[in-house]
């Protein structure tokens, strides 16, 4: 019965070459660990934010005198309504929950070396996407934070040199965030960027599948073929193997998942913020503007560098060269190993000095400069938070010397465990 | 005059930021159970008679209170006063802005979802903590809310509590009970608990609802992760 099916479909359009290609014949390392489930999850949580974002656009309203009460209007007299308004704020947060251990994996094991450049720079491009869809769509709300939080970072681009004013108006459509602005940024939230996002994912993946997967070994597996078969020896077909067992990772991951949507959707205050349940008041700043919890390393970046000739430029340009570095991160890198398991100390004392600003700039960009207390006439946490920027920067600059002058461990031949 | 100590906060305000909502007050905490019933129902009565009057709560519909056990005509009874709205109506306040907005110099802020961005202690906190302040327009103030546009209108019940200041500076203050309200300080508590129970309901209704879902999604998936464990544990078996 399927097959006659098959065939008239192949006669026509590849279907059995692609599966092929792409799963019974797409040979994956045989050792991939924990850190391997992020990959598969990213694309499970893209699904799971592109089927709940239809259903919510099919009841928000953008417009700034509707859109607060367009939400509650979900949350309570839709059907069921809540539940898809929180599958996508939930899923908004672990989206980056997941990119993120995704990218500390290919740090890990040195995903972005040669030949796999390009791999990298199209997940950078995601990762790019991903914070201007999550910047977009949380303008959405209409709530205090999700309007001032805009307010601040369209700003940013006003401190852009001679075209910056020009340049924020444009971005805003008006001369403050208005009802303009909120439907520009409806309109880039459910159409521009998710068609650029999944463009970029089947990209990532054709380059991907092009020069096969990287292990947490960091070694080639297509130097060990069988010669009968010409098959990797340390490869396994990714279906039925990684489909069954990406299976399990999701499911464990559809457990935390559920444990927030059901029983902490506000998880604290870090998904959903307490005052974006107060609309949107261009009259009435709030006293301590905070962005998500996602952001908040680049906007502490952002803070801790001071102006200078006054103006802001030179935060945002920090900011801004934060994310940029990370796209360099192939050429920096050195080292004649890719996988952290045989790099010196050198490189791991880096690395986890780089992690530890990385997570201590995200915490003291959810909280006022003021925290720690004053230290003659200057925030302490503000001198934190440059040390870490200087740390953070300090990791990538440094690395191509790190790397280099590192003793590593000579890899093994084929993969280990 | 006999002064009866009632409670005791210690207000200590960085200079600067005096007046800011984010001062060093300490939060009482609202012990509440969003499954009784009957205590949202008091709190729903109390909300309806008392708070209506000024505030509405323009995302709650009269009819979401079948949630909280009660049946459209309990509903119409008991929590409709205007003929011209329908259960089905959301809630509207007494006043119309322009009053307000004359009367308190603000408009009442919609309390629809007020529970979500205060929190439920705050709100609790807040309710017990007005005291006479001859220095306001309204000749009322509050502990966690200073110079707040409302008045306490529970003051019948509560009775008036005033401060005394321990130190000379105003840094430190306690609130004294002046004259006794028509309910015991107990009961009052209660009844503001109710409320503030009340005023949690509305801020996410379908709350419980998303808790009874939850526990059979996660029963679900933790034999669902058993199973794929299974699976991959039995196609892995030749893989060396």
């Amino acid at each position: 019965m399927l097959r006659p099916v098959m065939t008239w479909i192949d006669e026509r359009f590849p279907m059995s070459k692609m599966v092929r290609e792409h799963l019974t014949e797409y040979y994956a390392p045989k050792n991939f660990n924990f850190w391997y489930f992020f990959g598969g999850l990213a694309i499970v949580v893209l699904a799971i934010q592109i089927l709940s974002g239809i259903f919510l656009t099919m009841h928000y309203k953008p417009d700034a005198e509707k859109a607060f009460a367009s939400v509650e209007y979900i949350m309570r007299d839709v059907p069921l309504g809540w539940l898809i308004r929180y599958v996508h704020s939930t899923g908004a947060s672990l989206f980056f929950v997941v990119i993120y251990l995704h990218m500390f994996r290919a740090l890990l094991y040195g995903s972005y070396r040669k030949p796999r450049e390009l791999l990298w720079i199209f997940g950078m491009v995601i990762y790019l996407c991903l914070m201007a869809e999550a910047f977009f769509g949380y303008l959405l709300p209409w709530g205090q934070m999700s309007y001032w939080g805009a307010q601040v970072i369209v700003n940013l681009f006003g401190a852009v040199p001679l075209i910056g004013p020009d340049l924020a108006v444009w971005i805003r459509g008006d001369y403050v965030v208005s009802d303009a602005t909120l439907n520009r940024f409806f309109a880039l939230h459910v159409i521009a960027v998710p068609i650029a996002l999944l463009g970029l994912v089947v990209a990532h993946i054709i380059s991907l599948h092009e020069v096969g997967s990287n292990n947490p070994d960091g070694i080639d597996i297509k130097k060990n073929k069988d010669p009968a078969t010409g098959k990797p020896l340390d490869g396994i077909p990714f279906h039925p193997y990684y489909t069954v067992k990406d299976i399990f990772g999701l499911v464990i991951f559809l457990i935390i998942f559920a444990s927030i949507v059901f029983f902490a959707p506000e998880m604290g205050g870090y998904f959903l913020e307490h005052n974006n349940f107060i609309p949107a008041d261009p009259l009435k700043t709030p006293a301590h503007i905070a962005p998500v919890w996602y952001f908040t390393p680049f906007y502490s970046i952002l803070r801790a560098v001071p102006p200078m000739f006054g103006s802001q430029f030179p935060g945002v340009l920090a900011m801004g060269g934060a994310v940029v570095i990370l796209f360099l991160l192939p050429w920096l890198d050195r080292s004649p190993v890719r996988s952290i398991r045989y790099k010196g100390p050198l490189f791991k004392v880096s690395l986890t000095v780089f992690v530890i600003s990385f997570l201590l700039l995200g915490y003291l960009g959810l909280k006022p400069t003021n925290i720690w207390g004053q230290v003659g006439g200057t925030d302490v946490a503000t001198v934190v938070a440059q040390l870490c920027t200087a740390l953070y920067f300090l990791f990538f600059l440094s690395l191509p010397i790190v790397s280099k002058l590192d003793r590593t461990k000579a890899e093994p031949d084929r993969v280990t465990s | 005059m006999k002064l009866i100590l009632v409670m005791v906060w210690s207000v200590l305000f960085f200079s600067g930021l005096a007046g800011a909502a984010g001062g060093g007050y300490t939060l009482s905490k609202a012990n509440i159970d969003g499954t009784n019933a009957e205590s949202l129902q008091r709190g729903a009565k109390i909300f309806a008679d008392r708070c209506l009057s000024c505030h509405a709560a323009t995302f709650m519909r009269y009819n979401r209170l079948v949630d909280i056990g009660l049946s459209q005509s309990q509903i119409k009874q008991y929590f409709i006063v205007d003929d011209s709205v329908k259960v089905g109506d959301t809630m509207k306040s007494a006043i119309d802005a322009a009053t307000a907005k004359q009367m308190f110099g603000v408009m009442p802020p919609d309390l629809s979802v007020v529970s979500r961005s205060r929190g439920a202690d705050w709100l609790y906190t807040y309710f017990v903590s007005f005291y006479k302040d001859e220095a306001t327009t309204t000749g009322w103030n509050n502990l966690i809310f200073p110079n707040v546009a409302m008045p306490n209108v529970f003051s019948q019940e509560q009775g008036v509590l005033r401060a005394i200041y321990a130190t000379d500076d105003k840094s430190s203050l306690s609130l004294e009970r002046e004259t006794q309200g028509s309910l015991s300080a107990r009961a009052f508590d209660d009844s503001m608990l109710d409320l503030t129970n009340f005023l949690v309901f509305m801020g996410e209704p379908a709350a419980e609802k998303r808790k009874q879902i939850g526990s059979l999604v996660i029963i679900f998936l933790i034999i669902f992760a058993f199973m794929a464990w299974a699976v991959k544990r039995e196609f892995w078996k030749d893989v060396h």
